[in-house]
């Protein structure tokens, strides 16, 4: 099964998000899912500062600045993976060098070409 | 219809219910697929069965039966193609089940750490266990939780429907992920028996019976997890209480207290259960909340041979169950202890030193507090708190008890 991993948080810990600690935290997070197969596809977000939202109402296009709620905690960037099943996604989760201050939230993926065969 | 197909039928669901739903489920990953089909396949056999006999293994019959809804629901939905593979292997195991009337793997233990996983919401763990595992219905569990059927009902579909969609796993978790696990499915099990105890008032009602469940889940998980101390602490812990039943209130509905309880109503029978699983739990040598709690109850139980309370023991064993898990029930516990093994000064100081956000509306450190002031001569102190005791109990009789204390002290 395919799941994202979405990283929730806070602008202190994302002001430091370029820290070399940090940078190389996630490299090597990159590569270990990578190592093992699991690696999908994934990527940090910039700043909700830098968000434009858009939806389309009876024809008409709206366009605002700003992300889409104005929260404490924000997305912050995303990854996913192709593992067995939850506890595996669970697992990497807890993995995550971003785990220990941020929250990750995981979450199955559904449609087309996202379906596979249950390893059991 | 003819009553041995009935009873054949009965005895089935009795005996072999959350081992067929297991076993469905553990292939599907889909508990409510499961039940659907198992339902379907129960409907099945009450039309056939009477005419056409009982079939030699009825489990085999079945699932046989159950994976063709399977099936027929599979190629309805169109659902994804994951499933293609489950069913091919239900087929051929169901084939080999029927034809070398093997029994079907027991994957009951798969299916309580699905029901006890932490991506489950706490609230619908136990009556997700009563009803896959026991196979009690949602309006029963409803009663027993004291919530309507229709969130109960709700409660269940969306804890199903998270199983099935975000991919839990039947698995047995591994070391060193297993014993946290373990530990929510044997608190889901003690949530079971806890909701059972508090109102066994009415001994007529559904409460009663779902304590009577939470302890024959107890034992599953004993016979499915014989290695594990701890199934065996809570097997024994929940016997132990379930042993004085009968004692806990007179004929007339009073609240008996523990150490005044009549102990020709206790039930050796349980009781020697109980301490037979304490021993298995202490030969296993892993110390844990539930073995303590058991063993505490264990010190009680001795009195019926005795006719004394060793209360200095039961203080060193809450000793170690607050060092383990520093709950307000045990900090209680601890204080009545030591107040009883001769030094209600020093009780009375561990009691106040718990802090007094859990103790707000927590109903027995009021009431051990009116009992330990009233050891140390302060009576006006122990009616008030014997009153605020009994404006926190829900349990009429309790509140009787505990108004009668307070009134003793008056005058």
């Amino acid at each position: 099964m395919k799941y994202a991993l979405l990283v929730h948080q806070s602008q202190e810990h994302f002001d430091h998000r370029d820290d070399k600690a940090a940078v190389a935290a996630g490299r090597a997070y990159a590569e270990a899912l990578q190592a093992a197969g699991v690696f999908v596809a994934g990527a940090g977000l910039d700043s909700p500062r830098n968000a434009t939202t858009v939806t389309v109402r009876g024809g008409k296009r709206h366009v605002h600045d700003g992300p889409y709620a104005e929260t404490k905690e924000f997305l912050a960037g995303f990854g996913i993976i192709d593992v067995p099943d939850l506890d595996a996604a669970l697992e990497w989760a807890a993995r995550h060098p971003a785990a220990g201050f941020a929250t990750i939230e995981v979450r199955p993926l559904i449609g087309i070409g996202v379906a596979d065969a249950r390893t059991r | 219809m003819s009553e041995s197909a009935c009873q054949a039928i009965e005895t089935v669901v009795q005996d072999s219910y959350g081992r067929l739903i297991a076993y469905l489920a553990a292939r599907s990953g889909d508990v409510a697929g499961a039940e659907d089909a198992l339902g379907d396949a129960l409907v099945a056999a009450l039309n056939r069965w009477p005419a056409e006999g009982v079939p030699d293994k009825p489990e085999a019959w079945l699932l046989h039966v159950a994976r063709n809804r399977l099936i027929d629901a599979t190629r309805r939905k169109q659902v994804r193609e994951k499933s293609e593979t489950f069913l091919r292997q239900i087929a051929e195991d169901a084939a080999t089940v029927a034809k070398t009337h093997e029994h079907f793997p027991d994957e009951r233990l798969k299916l309580l750490f699905v029901c006890g996983h932490p991506a489950i919401d706490p609230a619908a763990r136990t009556p997700l266990m009563l009803q896959t595992v026991l196979g009690i219905d949602a309006a029963r569990i409803a009663s027993a939780f004291l919530v309507s059927p229709a969130s109960m009902s709700q409660r269940l579909v969306r804890a199903k429907n998270k199983i099935r969609d975000a991919g839990i796993p039947f698995r047995v978790p591994e070391s060193p992920e297993l014993e946290e696990r373990v530990s929510f499915v044997l608190d889901a099990i003690y949530a079971g028996y806890t909701t059972g105890w508090e109102s066994l008032m009415e001994t007529a009602s559904t409460h009663h019976a779902i304590a009577a469940e939470a302890v024959a889940l107890g034992r599953m998980l004993t016979q499915l997890m014989p290695r594990e101390p701890e199934a065996h602490g809570l097997l024994a812990l929940m016997l132990h209480c379930e042993a004085r039943r009968a004692a806990r209130y007179t004929p007339e509905g009073k609240f008996v207290p523990l150490d005044q309880q009549d102990m020709a109503l206790w039930s050796e029978s349980m009781i020697d259960e109980a301490e037979r699983h304490l021993f298995s739990a202490a030969r296993l040598q892993r110390m844990g909340r539930y073995q303590l709690e058991a063993a505490i109850q264990s010190v009680h139980a001795v009195r019926a041979k005795t006719g004394h309370i060793d209360w200095k023991e039961i203080a060193l064993l809450y000793e170690g169950l607050v060092r383990i898990a520093p709950r307000i029930g045990s900090l209680v516990g601890r204080a009545v202890a030591i107040a009883q093994a001769g030094e209600p000064a020093a009780g009375f100081a561990a009691l106040e030193k718990i802090s007094a956000d859990q103790t707000l509306s927590y109903q027995p450190y009021w009431a051990t507090r009116g009992h330990l002031l009233r050891l140390l001569n302060r009576n006006d102190e122990a009616v008030e708190a014997f009153n605020r005791a009994a404006s926190l109990t829900d349990d009429p009789a309790l509140r009787e008890h505990l108004l009668q204390l307070a009134a003793a002290g008056v005058g």
